[in-house]
């Protein structure tokens, strides 16, 4: 049974929807400080340009774009949750996941790549934050895809509907941070 | 409808059938209850205080009688010196003064303040105190690995922290970061459901400026701790990084930069202090208005000054590192910042004082340590001024002068504080009253010898003394008799104060085997929890008599009422 506290919107804002803009807030901030560390040591460092040459900025390209799309198939999936079509919705989550499984798995074949011709965490700065800020994004879109498989198994069977637009929001959240990532760690050279 | 009252072992009568969670002891461990998670943090966090009294106790016996073999501990070699001040300090900030000021009282007070059942994310508010368990058994378990807990300072500057060959402790290090790290998860799921609660689930009839201070002060203190602690967070995982595979985030010869951390740190480190001020300073408000039957002075102005004080915390962080070899301009920046937000805060002190004046003060025990509390704050908060003058602080710097000034601003927060809510609030959690006489040889007992603590180590502070050392007599200039006898005093007062909180513990032994029933509200207070039985029962209130709000929370002494309080909750007359 539920508490009388979650039932109640003084704000008018749904509970659910005020918790995660916090949840993004506090998210923020930690992307925020990564972030900032690696443009303040970058303009320190002119020669980090030569690590950053390396990384290949098509396949960087590829991926913002398998990402946008997943979230584009987040905003479908709420606009048929927001119709009561709990099938549709759970369809388009599961494109979302389609789309941050190609995501990981490029992001393996980069790695991979990267590592195997000497490219390591331990190389210098700039592969320092690369795969650490990678890394944690990384992680992020990990977490994002197993709770959406979660939301998705039950805007199937019809419930708890509105837990797609939740999800969304932080899918797009995800999705920013990479929009940050990407010319920060690929297409500054 | 009339009921029994029950306490929190027994359930609401009516949930018997609707509740089917984990039954007998397990209700405590695997609860939802925002009371029960509320006594987890605070028996959780007393224990912590009591290991962190204990490290307290032995390396002041090592400074005062170097070399001694400590009764209870052994002898103190410098590395296991260094592991407990670096420990001492971590556990009362993160393990004491977080989860009893912060979230056993925000737990405890903001659902039953604002007039609701339970926090809005029950089980996100138990999985905080799950995952702030595992934290604490890390940072336990980080003492007694191989080669001894962390031993860096409760800052954890690299390169001292960073790489083994310099701080020779490989586990307790990583260790310690993780636990840290834990913790930080722990408070911002907590946060979130204390944000999210006091925003959407207030009693109908409850507006923004009706909800008591100590509930606004706590909320802030989460938005604080939320926004300030992701950039360590960021930095933590970079720390665990360079400690355990090798990179150089933190090493100037991989083109990383110690300072780097530092502002991560106190980008965290400043903020944090307001986030464990608020909550002490809302605790403290809430009894001065009960105790002085007095509206307090200026709500609004309070609030508005409090999220002041919280701009303003993001913009002072650097005041700690004016030796750090920071630019000198950035210096000047930073002094005119840190002497600004001396101003809010002073501004409260002064509405508390306001408050008082005119009133008709009762000094029960949680009165004392409320006064106690802005009396030895005040002392912490003028020493400050030195120090965040960047060239009073050059000299300073790294004497017992700061360590005395942050144990004058820490002390009245994490135990005066706790003390003051504890005291208050007890007959509402445990439904006795306490016994005011022994109260108050607890209170004396405490706050003397406090003072008879720290006063001395600010005459040693500007004496010169460096405050990282472990046997002074090595060190001629500063093992002067006069300076030696200075420590022996420190350490005998801080004995007395130790002992004397056995009082506090027979105090509650005694309420709760034979202390008398304490009624609804036995303070007279008009904010919502006193409105609910004593303890509250699960649900805090029947389903179908939830209270609605009528007025703000500080209507004493109004004219023309026969009581001179008037709860929240009651209806106006019809005929006035």
């Amino acid at each position: 049974m539920r508490p009388i506290a979650t039932t109640r919107a003084a704000t008018g804002i749904a509970t659910g929807k005020l918790a995660v803009w916090w949840v993004l807030a506090s998210e923020v901030v930690i992307f925020g400080g990564l972030l900032a560390s690696y443009v303040m040591f970058r303009l320190g460092h002119p020669e980090w340009a030569d690590a950053a040459a390396v990384t290949n900025t098509y396949i960087g390209a590829f991926n913002t774009w398998v990402l946008l799309t997943s979230s584009l198939t987040a905003v479908l999936a709420h606009q048929a949750a927001e119709k009561g079509d709990g099938k549709r919705a759970a369809m388009f989550l599961y494109c979302t996941i389609f789309g941050a499984l190609v995501f990981l798995g490029v992001k393996t074949y980069e790695w991979w790549y990267e590592i195997s011709h000497g490219y390591t965490i331990t190389s210098n700065g700039f592969w320092a934050f690369y795969y650490t800020a990678a890394g944690l994004h990384a992680f992020h879109v990990i977490a994002g895809a197993v709770i959406m498989a979660f939301v998705a198994r039950d805007a199937a069977r019809g419930r708890e509907l509105h837990r797609v637009e939740l999800i969304g929001i932080y899918w797009h959240f995800v999705d920013i941070v990479w929009i940050f990532l990407f010319p920060l760690l690929y297409i500054a050279k | 409808m009339v009921e029994p009252a029950v306490d929190l072992t027994h359930g609401h009568p009516h949930d018997d059938h609707e509740h089917h969670g984990p039954q007998g002891w397990l209700k405590y461990l695997w609860s939802t209850d925002h009371k029960v998670i509320a006594m987890q943090y605070m028996f959780t966090g007393m224990f912590m205080a009591m290991v962190g009294g204990f490290m307290a106790y032995v390396f002041r016996m090592q400074l005062a009688f170097p070399g001694m073999n400590v009764p209870g501990f052994g002898m103190v070699s410098m590395g296991e010196y260094n592991a407990l001040v670096t420990n001492h300090g971590t556990i009362m900030i993160f393990w004491v003064a977080m989860p009893v000021l912060l979230a056993a009282f925000g737990n405890f007070l903001i659902p039953l303040m604002v007039g609701t059942d339970d926090m809005v994310f029950p089980k996100i508010n138990r999985l905080s105190f799950q995952v702030f368990f595992v934290s604490t058994i890390v940072i336990l378990a980080s003492l007694v690995v191989e080669g001894g807990g962390f031993a860096g300072a409760w800052t954890a500057y690299p390169p001292l922290s960073a790489n083994e060959t310099y701080n020779l402790t490989p586990l307790g290090s990583t260790l310690w970061v993780i636990g840290v790290g834990l913790e930080f998860v722990a408070f911002l799921l907590g946060g979130i459901n204390f944000i999210t609660t006091l925003m959407n689930s207030r009693a109908p009839g409850m507006r923004a400026f009706d909800v008591p201070l100590v509930v606004w002060m706590i909320v802030v203190a989460s938005i604080l701790f939320m926004l300030s602690v992701g950039p360590l967070l960021a930095g933590a995982i970079m720390l665990i990084f360079d400690q355990t595979i090798g990179t150089g985030f933190f090493n100037p010869a991989t083109g990383g930069d110690p300072i780097l951390w530092q502002h991560l740190f106190w980008f965290f480190g400043h903020p944090e202090v307001y986030v464990v001020l608020l909550p002490a300073m809302g605790v403290v408000i809430e009894i001065i208005a009960t105790f002085a039957r007095k509206k307090v002075f200026g709500y609004r102005i309070v609030i508005f000054t409090v999220v002041a004080t919280g701009v303003l915390s993001f913009f002072v962080w650097a005041h700690h590192q004016f030796i750090a070899g920071i630019d000198p301009r950035m210096a000047n920046i930073f002094t005119i910042t840190t002497l600004l937000i001396s101003v809010p805060i002073a501004e409260l002190c002064f509405v508390y004082i306001a408050t008082l004046y005119g009133g008709s003060i009762r000094l029960t025990t949680p009165m004392l340590w409320a006064l106690a509390f802005v009396a030895e704050f005040l002392i912490g908060g003028v020493t400050g001024i030195f120090l965040g003058a960047a060239g009073a602080d050059i000299y300073f710097h790294d004497t017992y002068f700061v360590l005395a000034h942050f144990h004058y601003t820490f002390f009245p927060i994490a135990i005066i504080g706790t003390y003051a809510a504890f005291t208050y609030w007890f007959p509402k959690m445990f439904g006795k009253m306490m016994d005011d006489r022994l109260g108050k040889w607890h209170f004396w007992l405490t706050i003397i010898p406090f003072n008879m603590i720290f006063i001395p180590l600010f005459v040693l502070g500007m004496g010169g003394q460096h405050r990282r050392i472990s046997n002074y007599s090595g060190f001629s200039e500063l093992a002067r008799d006069g300076f030696q006898d200075i420590r022996v005093f420190a350490t005998v007062s801080l004995l007395i104060m130790l002992l004397a909180q056995l009082i506090f513990f027979y105090n509650c032994w005694k309420t709760w085997r034979s202390g008398p029933k304490a009624g609804k509200n036995p303070w007279k207070a008009n904010s919502l929890e006193w409105t609910t039985e004593s303890p509250p029962p699960h649900g805090n209130w029947h389903p179908d008599e939830m209270p609605v709000v009528h007025r703000g929370p500080y209507e004493f002494s109004v004219p023309g009422r026969e009581d001179d309080y008037w709860p929240q909750n009651e209806p106006p007359r019809r005929d006035s």
